[in-house]
C-alpha cells in the first residue's frame, strides 16, 4: 500500500470553481507496492482532473489488465470506470467515445498492455484520433505477471535476475507519432510538475493525445542496470521544455521570454504555455519530433515533455461526421425510420 | 428416352466462371419468375475467389411453395467449360443439358439419357459485339433470353424487369433488352420451344418479397436503433454492414446539418469490433457487429467480459463452412456449440436462429431489446444461406407504436431521490440488476465495471461466496431469459405419431418439403423449430413428448443434438442425426433419406429415395 489517504480532511480544503475539493476526484486506497510509481500518476491524474474543474462523473476511465490499469480504482470515484481485457482498451474507449462525445475518456495502461499484447489496438486508436488521453504507465516490465521484460524495456538494461534485455525497444512515442498521434508526450512519475501540466494539456487536446510516462516497478525492474529505475531515470531525463497549462479565460500572469516560449490556443479556448529548452525541437513539427526522440536514443538519454502537437487536429467524431448530440442520447423519435418507409423498400423487392 | 416434364416445378442449374457478371443475369432470371407468381429460391454457389473459377446459381421453381433445396437437377445450362463434365452427370435423366455449342461438346460427356441443346452463345457475341466486356456480360443476359423461349415464359416480364432494375442508368436499358432478344429469337429460330419443363404465370406469392438475410439485418439493425457498427470484412457477413450502411445514409443524415445519427467503424480486426461493441453499450448506445466464425473465435475472450460484466452486446454471426477458412463461400450451421458456449470459465449465451428474411429483419431489431433488457450477449445465428442468398419473404413490417425496452437502467432522477444502487443487486429476484450510465449523475451510481470478481455493489473482491453468489444469479437470470426469447414453432402431423423432426434456421424449407414427402409415404412427424437457445420449455415438453426425434442440422457434429442433450440431460437414443456439411444447403432429398435410413423397420426403399441416393447436390 503506497499511500494511506488520511482520515481526517481540514474542512477548508482548496476548492476548485463547481466547489470540489481534490478527494472528490480521489479513489480507493491503493493496494500497488509501496513506491511503485503507477501510484504517483494516479495522484497527478487526480491533481489535474481536480485543477481543471472537471465533473468527475464527465470523466470515464477505462484501463486493460496490468498493476498499471487496475489503478482507475484508486483515482476519480465518482466516475465511471471499466478495467478491460488485456491489451483491448483502446477498442472498449472508441466504442464509448462513439456512443458519447460529450464525455471526457482517460484511458490508462502499462507498458505490455500497450507495446505487445495491445499494439495493434494501440496503433489504430492513434490512427483514428479518437480524442482521448492515453498513458501508458511505462516499467519496461510486466508487473503484475511478476517481472518479465516487457517490449519498451531497452536493449541491454538489466533485469532483476541480472539479465541484460536482447531486444530493441519499441518507443511508443514514436511509433504513436507516426501511427498519427496528434499530441505526443513522455513524463516521469517523479516529476509531477512537469506531469500535471502535460496531462492538462492532453485532456484540452482534442484528438488522440498519448503520455508515455515513465513509471518504475519498485518490486522487479528498479534495480542496477535498469534503465526504468528511479535512478536512472533521474540521471537521463532531458526535458524539451516546460509547460505550463491555462484553462480558458484564466488571465496569464507569467512573463515568457519572446522567441523562447509558444502559446498555443485550443478548441475550447485554453492555451498551452511552451518554455522551450531543447532548441532544435520544433514540437509542431513531425519531422522535427522524430528526429529529436531519435538524436536523444542514440546519446542514451530519455526525452520528456511535449514532443508533438497537431494544432489542426480533426477527431474521429469530426471525421465522421456524427451527431452533436451523444448517440447514446437518441430514442426511436431519432433513430427509427418507420412503417412507410418499410413499404417503400418492400415495394422496391417485388 | 423419357423427357422430364413439368409446369412450374423444376431445379435448373446455371454454371459459370466467376467475375463474368453471371450472378446478375441469374438473378435477372429467377426475379421474372418471382414477378410471374411463382415461389422461386435461387442459390448462388460461389468460390473463394475475384474471377476465373466455376461457380454456380440454381433456382427452385415450385408452384406448391417448396422453398428449400429438392436435390437433383433438371435443367443444367452451362456456359463454363470448365466444369461441364461434373455439370451434365448431375442433370436427372431425362432432363436438360444446355451448353455454348460455338465449340462441339467433348463426345465422351454426351449422355443418351439427357436431352442435349446447343446454343452458340460465344459466335452470336462475337458477332453482334467488338467490345470483350461487352461479350462476357451480354453472353449471359443473351442465355436468359433464349431460356425465356425454351421455357415459355413472358418475355415482356423479362422486359419490363430489365426497365427497372436499370432505373437511373438508363442507357443500360436497351442494349440489355437487344441482348435478350437476341437469345430470345435465336431459340424461336433454331430450337424446339417449349421444351418438356415450362412456366405459366401463377398466382402463388402474394405479398412476399424476395430478399437477402443481410440486408434484411442490416435493416433490422436500424429499425431497432443500433447507432455503432463496429465490423471486419468477412464474407459471408459483410453485407449485413454494407446494408445498414447503405440504409443509414438514406435514413439517418440530417438534411440540414449534415449530422449524423451512426457511427460505422472499421475495426482492426473482430476483436476491436466486439471490444468497440462492448464499449459503445456500456455507455449507452446501441451497437452491434456482424462476423462470421473465424471472427467469433477471436471474439471469444470479449464475448466472457460480456456475460460476466452483464454488458448488453448484439453479435450477428453469418455463418460458413469451417474450421478455420474452411471453405468460405459455403453455407453451414456449424457454430452452435462454439458460439452458445463462447468463452472461458462458466459461459452461456443467447443464441437466436431465424429462418427468413423476414425473421432476420425481426430478429436483428429485436436483439437489442434483449441485448438491454437481458444484459447479456445476443447473439443471431444466421448463415450464407440466408444471409446472402435471395429468398422469398414475408413483407417487412414495422409497428410505428413500438417503443425500445432499454431495460433496467437507473436514471438520475432516480439516483437524485435516493433509491438504492447496487450494479450486481438482484432487487426484482429475476436475475437482472439496474445499470447506470456513465455520465448521469454527480455523486451517485458510479461503479467500477471489471471481468474479476466482485460484490453486488461492484466492488472488487476475490471471496469464493462472493463469486458463486454472482454465478447462481446468472444462473437464475438464464431461467429469466427464457421467457423473453422467441418461442419455438410446432407444425403437428396429419396423423398422430411418436415420432418427430426438429430443425432450426435454414433447415426449415427443406424439412417441410421433406416432412410432406414422408407423409406421403404413410410417415408421419410432428415437426417443431427451434428459433431461440436457452430452449424455452416447451422444446423440453416436445421431446418428451416423442420417443423418436430426429434433429435436422447442416454439421458434421450434431451440435444442436449436443445442446439439447447437455441442457436437458436427454440419452443419445431419443435423438438421432440427420446432417448435411458439404458447403451447400441440405436438401430435401436428403433429409427423406436420412430419416427413412433411421428407421431399420422400412426394408425396401421406394424407388425415389433410391434415385435421389444416387444423386449429386444433397
Ligand atoms: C489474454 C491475457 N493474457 C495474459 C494475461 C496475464 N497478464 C496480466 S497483466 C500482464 C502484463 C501486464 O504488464 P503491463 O501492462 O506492463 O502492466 P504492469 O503490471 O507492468 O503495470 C499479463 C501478461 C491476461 N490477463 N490476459
Ligand atoms: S509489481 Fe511493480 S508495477 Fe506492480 S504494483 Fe508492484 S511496483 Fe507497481
Ligand atoms: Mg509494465
Amino acid at each position: 500500500m503506497s499511500y494511506q489517504l488520511p482520515k481526517f480532511r481540514h474542512p477548508e480544503l482548496p476548492k476548485n470553481d463547481l466547489g470540489y475539493t481534490k478527494a472528490d476526484y480521489e479513489g480507493a486506497i491503493s493496494t500497488l507496492c509501496a513506491g511503485c510509481g503507477h501510484d504517483s500518476i494516479s495522484g497527478a491524474i487526480v491533481k489535474a482532473c481536480h485543477e481543471l474543474s472537471i465533473e468527475p462523473h464527465k470523466i470515464a476511465k477505462l484501463s486493460g489488465i496490468g498493476c498499471s490499469s487496475k489503478t482507475p480504482t484508486y483515482y476519480l470515484g465518482k466516475s465511471h470506470g471499466f478495467n478491460s481485457v488485456h491489451g483491448r482498451m483502446p477498442s472498449v474507449v472508441t466504442g464509448a467515445a462513439m456512443a458519447n462525445r460529450e464525455l471526457l475518456y482517460l484511458g490508462v495502461s502499462g507498458d505490455g498492455d500497450t507495446a505487445s499484447i495491445g499494439m495493434g489496438q494501440f496503433a489504430h486508436v492513434a490512427r483514428r484520433n479518437l480524442n482521448m488521453v492515453y498513458i501508458v504507465m511505462n516499467n519496461g516490465c510486466y508487473g503484475l505477471t511478476k517481472g518479465q521484460d516487457s517490449a519498451t524495456a531497452d536493449e541491454g538494461s538489466m533485469s532483476k535476475k541480472g539479465e541484460p534485455n536482447p531486444f530493441s525497444a519499441i518507443d511508443l512515442c514514436a511509433t504513436a507519432l507516426q501511427f498519427g498521434a496528434t499530441f505526443v508526450a513522455r513524463s516521469f512519475s517523479g516529476d509531477k510538475t512537469q506531469l500535471v501540466p502535460l496531462i492538462k494539456a492532453a485532456i484540452a487536446h482534442r484528438g488522440f493525445a498519448l503520455i508515455d510516462v515513465v513509471s518504475p516497478c519498485v518490486t522487479f525492474n528498479n534495480n542496477k542496470g535498469s534503465t526504468k529505475s528511479y535512478e536512472f531515470v533521474r540521471e537521463h531525463a532531458e526535458a524539451t521544455g516546460a509547460v505550463d497549462f491555462v484553462p480558458m479565460r484564466k488571465e496569464i500572469t507569467t512573463d515568457y521570454k519572446p522567441g523562447y516560449s509558444h502559446e498555443v490556443t485550443l478548441h475550447d479556448g485554453s492555451s498551452i504555455h511552451l518554455y522551450k529548452l531543447e532548441q532544435d525541437l520544433d514540437p509542431f513539427d513531425r519531422t522535427s519530433a522524430l528526429l529529436a526522440m531519435e538524436r536523444h536514443r542514440a546519446a542514451g538519454d530519455i526525452l520528456t515533455g511535449l514532443i508533438y502537437m497537431d494544432k489542426a487536429s480533426r477527431d474521429l467524431h469530426e471525421q465522421l461526421e456524427t451527431s452533436r448530440r451523444p448517440l447514446s442520447q437518441l430514442t426511436e423519435e431519432d433513430l427509427c425510420p418507420g412503417n412507410q418507409m418499410l413499404k417503400n423498400i418492400n415495394a422496391s423487392l417485388r | 428416352m423419357k423427357s422430364i416434364e413439368s409446369v412450374n416445378d423444376f431445379v435448373i442449374k446455371f454454371a459459370n466462371v466467376n467475375g463474368t457478371g453471371s450472378a446478375s443475369a441469374n438473378n435477372l432470371f429467377a426475379k421474372a419468375l418471382f414477378r410471374m407468381g411463382l415461389p422461386v429460391s435461387p442459390k448462388n454457389i460461389f468460390p473463394s475467389n475475384i474471377q476465373g473459377l466455376p461457380t454456380w446459381y440454381e433456382v427452385r421453381v415450385s408452384e406448391k411453395g417448396y422453398l428449400g433445396r429438392r436435390g437433383g437437377v433438371d435443367i443444367a445450362l452451362s456456359v463454363n467449360p470448365q466444369s461441364m463434365a461434373a455439370d451434365i452427370q448431375e442433370v436427372e435423366p431425362g432432363g436438360y443439358f444446355i451448353y455454348d455449342n460455338t465449340k462441339p461438346l467433348d463426345l465422351r460427356l454426351v449422355r443418351d439419357d439427357v436431352n442435349i441443346i446447343g446454343l452458340p452463345l460465344t459466335r452470336i457475341c462475337n458477332e453482334e459485339y467488338k467490345d470483350p466486356r461487352q461479350r462476357q456480360l451480354f453472353k449471359n443476359v443473351i442465355y436468359v433470353g433464349a431460356l425465356a423461349a425454351l421455357l415459355d415464359m413472358d418475355f415482356k416480364v423479362l422486359t419490363d424487369l430489365v426497365a427497372d432494375q436499370f432505373k437511373g442508368k438508363e442507357k443500360l436499358i436497351l442494349p440489355n433488352i437487344h441482348a435478350l432478344e437476341l437469345g430470345h429469337q435465336y431459340a424461336r429460330a433454331n430450337l424446339d420451344c417449349p421444351i418438356g419443363i415450362r412456366v405459366q404465370a401463377a398466382d402463388e406469392v402474394g405479398d412476399q418479397i424476395l430478399l437477402d438475410g443481410n440486408t434484411a439485418l442490416g435493416l433490422g439493425a436500424i429499425y431497432g436503433g443500433a447507432t455503432v457498427a463496429a465490423w471486419y470484412p468477412i464474407t459471408p457477413s459483410t453485407s449485413v454492414v454494407d446494408a445498414y450502411e447503405k440504409y443509414v445514409k438514406r435514413m439517418r443524415i440530417d438534411p440540414g446539418t449534415g449530422q449524423r445519427n451512426y457511427a460505422i467503424v472499421q475495426a482492426e480486426d473482430e476483436l476491436a469490433a466486439m471490444g468497440m461493441v462492448i464499449g459503445a453499450s456500456w455507455n449507452g448506445a446501441r451497437a452491434f457487429t456482424a462476423t462470421s466464425g473465424p471472427g467469433v473465435s477471436l471474439m471469444s475472450e470479449f464475448l466472457g467480459l460480456a456475460y460476466f460484466a452483464e454488458i448488453p452486446t448484439v453479435l450477428f454471426n453469418v455463418q460458413r463452412t469451417g474450421p478455420s477458412t474452411g471453405m468460405p463461400t459455403r453455407t453451414q450451421q456449424g457454430d452452435i456449440l462454439s458460439c452458445a458456449y463462447a468463452s472461458h470459465g462458466d459461459t452461456k449465451h443467447v443464441l437466436l436462429f431465424p429462418s427468413t428474411p423476414r425473421e432476420c429483419f425481426d430478429m436483428g431489431a429485436m436483439s437489442f431489446d434483449l441485448a438491454e433488457r437481458l444484459q447479456t450477449p445476443i447473439i443471431l445465428m444466421t448463415d450464407l444461406d440466408l444471409g446472402m442468398n435471395d429468398n422469398m419473404s414475408p413483407p417487412l413490417e414495422w409497428d410505428d407504436s413500438r417503443k425500445y425496452d432499454r431495460g433496467k437502467v437507473m436514471t438520475a432522477e432516480q439516483l437524485e431521490a435516493g433509491v438504492e444502487f447496487g450494479r450486481y443487486l438482484d432487487v426484482d429476484d429475476d436475475g437482472i440488476c439496474y445499470r447506470t450510465l456513465p455520465g448521469t449523475h454527480p455523486h451517485r451510481g458510479a461503479f467500477f465495471t471489471r471481468g474479476t470478481s466482485r460484490d453486488e455493489y461492484a466492488v472488487y473482491t476475490e471471496k469464493g461466496e462472493a463469486y458463486e453468489r454472482n454465478m447462481l444469479r446468472l444462473m437464475k437470470k438464464w431461467e429469466t431469459m427464457k421467457e423473453h426469447v422467441p418461442a419455438p414453432e410446432t407444425i403437428p402431423a396429419r396423423q398422430e405419431t411418436d415420432m418427430a423432426v426438429l430443425y432450426f434456421g435454414t433447415s426449415e424449407q427443406a424439412s417441410l418439403e421433406a416432412l410432406d414427402r414422408l407423409a406421403d409415404e404413410g410417415i408421419h412427424l410432428n415437426a417443431m423449430r427451434v428459433r431461440a437457445f436457452p430452449f424455452n420449455d416447451e422444446v423440453e415438453d416436445f421431446l418428451h413428448a416423442h420417443e423418436r426425434v430426429f434433429v435436422i442440422e447442416q454439421n458434421r457434429d450434431a451440435q444442436l443434438r449436443t445442446l439439447l442433450m447437455a441442457e436437458f440431460e436427454l440419452g443419445p437414443d431419443k435423438l438421432k442425426s440427420v446432417l448435411c456439411f458439404d458447403g451447400t444447403p441440405i436438401s430435401a432429398r436428403n433429409i427423406r433419406k436420412q430419416i427413412r435410413l433411421h428407421m431399420p423397420e422400412l426394408d425396401e426403399e421406394p424407388q425415389e429415395v433410391a434415385r435421389a441416393a444416387g444423386a449429386t447436390g444433397e
